[in-house]
């Protein structure tokens, strides 16, 4: 069970801040795959992944990195703090 | 001092306690951020990951303390609703000569814009609208490689 965290345009396209989610992904990018294929809101909030971040445990990491031992996994926009 | 807060913040108050808090600077430079306001602009409503954003902010601390030689480096950001005027965030970084804690201070503000996880959204009259993270922020980034 992994939990996956949503922020910004993320949150508000799938609808929810937070889901708990049972996956046998190894990779983000797996992950990602398994999310898209929830719901359409989920399809559309991962349908350009340029536009999207991930950290994993809080540490900013790319799509490819293992989810080996991973407890939360956040996905959001391009940050804009400052 | 790193503090990621909803509450309004007093500039000059911080400012005299970072300088108080100093010893054997020669330089001490702060940076504010304010809502800017653009025609039609009500706020900003600024959101963040609160289990990553101090974590994240001090990794940068850490990093600008090392590689400027700053003495100290504080960082102050807001969330939340801001009004247009508002103060949002303040970088405050001292050294033993400006030209470090000019650059240190720079360093932060790229590092805090583009990857410590903060999100605005723009409360405009006709209605609301997240902010795009520009390329040229992330190509003020690149200078620091």
């Amino acid at each position: 069970m992994i939990t996956v965290v949503y922020f910004a345009w993320l949150r508000e396209r799938i609808g929810a801040g937070r889901e708990q989610i049972e996956t046998q992904a190894e990779t983000v990018a797996q992950l990602v795959a398994e999310l898209s294929a929830i719901d359409p809101y989920h399809a559309a909030a991962f349908a350009d992944l340029r536009s999207v971040r991930v950290a994993v445990d809080q540490v900013l990491t790319d799509f490819d990195a293992p989810l080996a031992a991973a407890n939360e996994v956040a996905f959001f926009p391009p940050m804009t703090g400052g | 001092m790193i503090s990621v807060q909803s509450a309004p913040f007093d500039l000059g108050d911080i400012a005299n306690r970072f300088a108080a808090a100093q010893s054997g600077a020669g330089a001490l430079v702060t940076f504010s951020g304010v809502v800017r306001g653009d025609a039609g602009l009500i706020g900003l409503e600024i959101e963040h990951y609160p289990a990553m954003t101090l974590p994240a902010i001090e990794d940068m601390v850490g990093a600008a303390r090392a590689r400027f030689g700053l003495l100290d480096a504080w960082v102050i950001h807001r969330y939340g609703r801001l009004a247009v005027g508002e103060v949002i965030m303040m970088v405050a970084a001292s050294a033993p000569h400006r030209k470090d804690a000019f650059a240190g201070a720079e360093f932060l503000m790229d590092y805090l814009k583009s990857r410590a996880p903060l999100w605005k959204k723009e409360h405009r009259t006709d209605g609301t609208a997240w902010v795009d993270a520009k390329d040229s922020d992330e190509e003020s980034l690149c200078r620091w490689d």
